[in-house]
Order: C-alpha cells, then structure tokens, then sequence
C-alpha cells in the first residue's frame, strides 16, 4: 500500500489486515513506555486545511508511539486567502521531506490530486464531504472488538448523511466487511443515488429495532442556517438517539465531536452500550497500523507520477 | 442594424484550386469528389473531379479523392475572454483555435470582466476584433447590466454598434419578471435573446450533476430540475410575449421536452447542445478531473441519449461548443475549488466524428448541419460550398487519426475534455471569407 486515500482501494483482506495490526498495537498502549521504534528517522507530516483536534491528535499520538518524527503545519483561512494554492504549499512542504502526509482538506479528491504532486506517502485524514477512510477503519476495528466479526450484522447509519464523509467511508467499509446498511435521516440530509451505493434508506426510525449497531452522526448547527430542517427541536424529535429507541441488545456509535440533546441523548451517551470512548481509543492504534503498512515496509524510491513523466519527456 | 454583424481581421483573399477532393454540403445538396475553384476568396467553379488544371497564380491542393471538404462551422457559443481574462484567451488565441477546428464564424459571450454590457465596450471590442481576430466574430452583450438581472443593458444602442444578441450566459435571468421585460423590449431593438438556464435556489453550491456519482463522491450536486424548470418558465414568457429565445448548452432530457413542447406550441425558440454533453456523462467525473467540471453539468446516459435523439429530431437546432478556456493554474486545484468549462473548438468536430459518425449514430451531413445551423438562428449566413459563394470551408482528413492535446493547442489554455482521447478527423485547412485562415502544420508543408 503506498497511500490511503480512499476506503474503496482496500480489500477485505487488506482492512483485516489492517485491523489486526492494530490489534497488536493495542498491547503497547498499555505499556508503561508507550513506544515502539519502528519509525524510528521516518517524518509524518500533519497538513490541516480544517479545524480538527481529535483526528489531529489522534494521528500525532499514532506517529510518536511508533518514534516517528512529527510536524504539524494548520493551514489557517488567512494562508489560503494570502492566496498560496494547494498545490505550491505541498509542493514547499515537501521540500522537507516527509515519509508521509497526513492531510485534511475540505475538498473531495484533495489528498489524490496532493499523491500526484508529491513522492511521500499521503494519508486522507477527510476531504470534504468524500471520505475520511481511517475513521471508517477504526470503526470496523472498534465492533470487532465488540462484537467479533460483523457479516451479516445490520448497522444504522443515523442522521446528517448528505454533508458527512464518515457516513460514506462506513457505507464502504461496513458493506465490505458483510454488514447491511440502512441509511436514515431527514429527506433534505440523504443525498438523491445514494441507495446505488448498496444500501437502504429509511426516513423515519420506526424499524430501527431491527438494528445491531446505531451509528449517529453529527448534527452541525450550522446546517440549520441553511435550513435543511426546520429546527434542531424538530430533527431531535424525529432522529435523536435515546433510551428509548436504543434497544439493550443494540451497541452506539457516534464519530464526535457528540452533540448532546441534539443527535443523542445524555443518558445513551454515558451507558455502557455506547462504543464512542472506544472508538476514540482505537483511532490511535488504527492510525499506528496504517503509518506502520504504508511507512514500515522496505523503502522504495517514490517518485511522484508527474515526475516520471517529465524525465521521460526529457529523454 | 448599422454596422456588419461579424468581424474579422485584415485577410488576404485567397486563389486555390483544390483538386479532388469530396464535397459534402447537404444545403447544396453535394457529396461527391469535385474540383473547386476559389479565385480572388470566392468559390468560382466548381466541377467533376480532375477536370479542371490550376492556371500557375492558384495554389494547388490535391485531395486525391480522400480529403473532405465540408462547409466551414458556425459556433454560436464561445468564450474569448476579452477584455480582462487574457490569461485564459485573448481574441487572437480563441479565433485560432475555431480556424484549427474548422469554424468560420464563432459568437462570444458577455461574461468578460468587465461584462460586455455598454455599447462602448463593444465598439472597443469589435474594433479589437478587427484587428486580431483571424476569423469572424460576432458578439451577444449582456441582457441585463453586470449579469446582476436587475436592470436592462442599453439594448437598442448596443443593436446599433452591432449586438447579434443578447445573453447573460454563465448566469441565468432568475427574476421571471426582468426577462419578460427584456422579451417585450426586442419588440423594439430586434436581435436573439440567449439563454442560459439554472434556477440558482435549486444548482446554488453544487459542482456536478445530482446523482449516483454526486452521492458517492460527497458532492454538492446540481439537479437537472434547476435547468429544465428556467427552460420550461421561459419557452412560456416567449410564448406569451411572442418574443424570439434560444436556449444554451441544453444538458438533461427534460429539457429537451420542455423545448419539444413549446416547438410543438409554436412558440419561437431554438436550442443548442454542446459536444460535451453529447458525448459524457457524469461517470467521467468519478475520476475528479476538473477538465470534466463544467457548467451545466455532464448528466447520465439516458440524458445523453436524449439530447442525441433531440438532435435527430430537430428539437435542438445545432451544436455550440461553449468553448471555456481556464488557465491551468485555475484548474489545477481541487475540483470543488475548479471553475467551471471546458474548451471545445478544436476538439468538437473530430470528437463528434469519431463518438456519433462513425458508431452509426448520426450521419456526416447531419453533423455538418448542425455545426453550422447556429448561424441561420442569429440571422447571419450560413457557409455555402456554392459558385459565387464566398469561400468559408474546411478541408478534412477523416482518417487521421490524431491524439487531442498531444501537440499542444492554438487556445490560450488547455482544460479540454477529450485532451488524451485518440480521436480521428483531423481539420486541414480552413477558409474564412475567402481567406485561407488555418492549415494543420505537416499539411501546410505539403503544399508548399
């Protein structure tokens, strides 16, 4: 694997894999010296066109568990309005020469477009509304723990679907593992050809019963400026998560940052059948595995295809 | 009108004998190998293949039965970025590049910065033109000041200083009551009003069409409802207002319907598809290519076909390239980011050739009608290989075949679509007015 850009490039085998290499990470974060050298010289590169702290962090912790060096560059609003592109800021910091950059970005298909102007290794830490691929591994990597395998589990995806990367990662991800996903939430929040993707859509939580895992995704505010429901009362009372329509059987996921009294219900959020500190836990030790596939291998010479295809111009 | 519709820059008539060659011209009801003579830039013989010899002043271009030689193109739909986004395309860059694909003609479109919409600028403008263009231009000047859709451009001025018509393209009129102003007021000025169609309350923030694609790639999309809803309110004003309308780069199969209707009704409208849009769908954005980001969006297959069959049927007029150049660094960002176009000039006959003709789809002599036909809408004269014409045509090897992009382009940018596609039907040479205004390059030292 030479980048991860995209949940759809794994295979089953290749996010098993992934998975139980995190599983084996797990046991150093138990450690009382919680590190192991197998980066050790190798420099991960954090590049956040959007406020993140978890993932952030998340990957930061991930990179120096292993020993790897890390650098992180927060490309404020103001840089961009300064007017530097995408494109001549990876290409200034590549000059440092980072083994690997983390990126995240607002926009679709950023991290591919950066894999193509530079050599070093790119993980998508999200782009945009596309994809945020390792999200969608430590998510897998979590209902393992929990529940072992999940073919044939049935997962319910809850809410903003239309404006979250995360939602179409799991669809992927989920699907590809042998669950079944059902999509539910407001008609104006599920995008028009999303069932194309394999899965049901249901506006309403009448059959959410049915459910083994009750995935709820955030309800940014800052939708209701847009008006795409009427109120967050409304949308509370029609999709909010509580200990009513959670089944005792059924186990709670929830990406973060949580929305309390919006897509969930104090009360679920603090019972035992919610997974999110869990999920928060693995994100370390996913991040581990995927820095260790892409980074730990033996070093091939990366050169960017743009590259490449200029020297072969040249000759 | 006062002034001469179309502008072109100093020409120097040209005398050529072109021996041989297959002429196809549906309007002259020709399509057969015939010698053509052109002396002093008018066509002044034309007979059976080899029966006549150049005199010694003419040139002599043997097609040796192979070359074709079709009526040159009218597009009336391009973008030449003049005045003030230069660095895209200037008059020169964007006329060469119509000459390079065959055009004789080509119709500009007011979203320059400034917007086209003061009969100064257009004098200015034509007189540029005049100057640097190599083929002819005409100009549509805005509908309404700045693209804003709030106040009506000086109409009747700019009809005298040469407007063929008006359009806010790039844009569409969103208040229904500002365009049926602009509908009763050609009652007085005259001239084609074209429309760019989009209900901006139903497109605004998307960058591809609403679909499966658009789902699956976490885009803002851009329903086809935003296009066919504006085209079906306003085949209705013109309807009600007896007024003249031409609809623009139609995209999806409703509005191909909505234009049928209002044909059916008699009302007078016309309508135009681009090659695009004939030719992609939005499965050529799953790649993220901003070269495919483009306004309207490309839409699904059954669009496509729609539109195809629209084109047979006669309920779309012609063919527009909405021809876009944007400079690289422009394009070389991510595709939300990326503006919206794509070149089309010298890629529109070759790609249409190869996608539609030669896979059975649509005749030769229905494309060469339909990449002309836009001239009759916008009253201008419509290329005629005839004795006493003057000469505006193309010389064709359709059996080259040819890499688009891989020799660079005449326009100033290169955010063409099919750039990488091996496309066959390569233009030659290009007559405007009577001026030998293009010649490929290995051609042209053929000849010399």
């Amino acid at each position: 694997m030479r980048h991860l850009l995209s949940i759809e490039d794994l295979d089953r085998p290749a996010i098993e894999r992934i998975v139980a290499r995190a599983m084996s990470f797990a046991e150093v974060s138990d450690r009382e010296i919680k590190k192991v050298p197998a980066l050790r010289g190798r420099m991960v590169l954090n590049l956040f066109y959007e406020a993140s702290t978890r993932t952030r962090s998340s990957f930061e912790l991930a990179a120096k568990r292993l020993s790897a060096d890390v650098v992180n560059f927060v490309a404020s609003g103001s840089s961009v309005e300064k007017g530097e592109s995408l494109k001549d800021t990876v290409l200034t910091l590549s000059a440092h020469k980072p083994d690997a950059i983390v990126l995240r970005t607002p926009w679709a298909g950023a991290a591919e477009l950066v894999s193509r102007w530079c050599p070093a290794a790119i993980v998508n830490a999200g782009d945009g509304k596309h994809e945020h691929p390792t999200q969608a591994l430590l998510d897998v990597y979590t209902l393992n723990r929990h529940l072992g395998p999940i073919d044939g589990a049935s997962i319910w995806i809850v809410g903003d679907v239309a404006h979250s990367r995360v939602a179409r990662s799991n669809i992927i991800a989920f699907q590809r593992m042998g669950a079944r996903v059902t999509l539910a939430g407001p008609p104006t929040l599920i995008p028009r050809g999303v069932q194309e993707l394999g899965c049901d859509v249901r506006y309403t939580l009448d059959e959410l019963d049915s459910a083994d895992v009750v995935y709820a995704l955030r309800m940014q505010r800052e939708r209701m400026n847009e008006t795409w429901v009427p109120s967050l009362r409304e949308y509370a009372s029609c999709y909010q998560i509580d200990g009513r329509r959670l089944h005792p059987r059924q186990v709670l996921m929830h990406p973060g940052p949580v929305n309390r009294g919006v897509e969930l219900c104090g009360e679920v959020v603090d019972s035992p059948q919610a997974l999110i500190t869990a999920q928060v836990e693995a994100g370390v030790v996913v991040r581990m595995a995927v820095l260790y596939e892409l980074l730990a291998g033996p070093r091939e010479p990366r050169v960017p295809a743009a590259t490449v295809l200029a020297e072969r111009l040249a000759t | 009108m006062s002034v001469p519709p179309l502008v072109h820059g100093p020409q120097q008539p040209a005398d050529l004998l072109l021996r041989d060659v297959h002429v196809t011209d549906p309007r002259s009801m020709l399509d057969a190998r015939r010698d053509v003579s052109v002396r002093g830039g008018s066509i002044v013989q034309i007979a059976e293949a080899g029966s006549l010899d150049g005199d010694g002043e003419q040139e002599l271009i043997e097609g040796e039965g192979r070359l074709r030689l079709l009526p040159a193109f009218v597009d009336p739909h391009v973008h030449l970025r003049t005045p003030g986004q230069e660095h895209r395309e200037n008059l020169q860059t964007g006329t060469r590049a119509a000459a390079a694909g065959g055009y004789c003609a080509v119709i500009a479109m007011p979203n320059t910065d400034p917007v086209l919409d003061a009969a100064p600028l257009l004098r200015s403008l034509r007189d540029a033109a005049a100057r640097e263009a190599c083929i002819s231009v005409g100009f549509l000047p805005a509908i309404t000041r700045g693209l804003l859709g709030e106040q009506l451009t000086e109409m009747a001025e700019l009809r005298r200083e040469g407007a063929l018509g008006f359009s806010d393209d790039g844009r569409g009129v969103q208040s229904a009551g500002m365009l049926r102003k602009a509908l009763q007021y050609q009652r007085l000025c005259g001239g084609v009003l074209a429309l760019h169609e989009e209900d901006e309350t139903l497109s605004h923030g998307g960058c591809m069409n609403e679909g499966v694609v658009s789902a699956a790639l976490g885009l803002s999309g851009i329903p086809t409802v935003s296009e066919s809803t504006m085209v079906a309110r306003d085949a209705a004003l013109a309807g009600y207002e007896g007024a003249r309308v031409h609809f623009q780069h139609l995209s999806c199969a409703a509005s191909v319907d909505a234009v049928a209707e209002a044909k059916a009704r008699g009302f007078r409208v016309s309508a135009e598809v681009a090659p695009h849009h004939l030719l992609l769908t939005e499965q050529d954005v799953r790649g993220l290519d901003t070269r495919m980001k483009m306004h309207p969006p490309l839409a699904t297959e059954t669009d496509r076909q729609t539109l195809i069959a629209g084109l047979l049927a006669g309920t779309i007029d012609c063919i527009a390239t909405d021809h876009a150049p944007h400079a690289r660094d422009e394009k070389e960002v991510p595709f939300e980011q990326a503006p919206m176009g794509t070149t089309g000039l010298e890629t529109a006959f070759a790609a249409l050739y190869s996608g539609l003709v030669l896979t059975g789809v649509l005749s030769l002599s229905l494309l060469v009608q339909r990449l002309s036909d836009g001239a009759r809408l916008f009253d201008l004269p419509t290329p005629l290989i005839a004795p006493g014409a003057a000469a505006n045509m193309t010389l064709v090897d359709l059996d080259a075949v040819w890499v688009a992009g891989e020799h660079g382009w005449e326009s100033r940018s290169e955010n063409c679509c099919f750039a990488g596609q091996a496309l066959r039907g390569r233009v030659m040479l290009t007559l405007c007015d009577g001026s030998v205004v293009y010649r490929e390059r290995a051609f042209a030292m053929a000849a010399l």
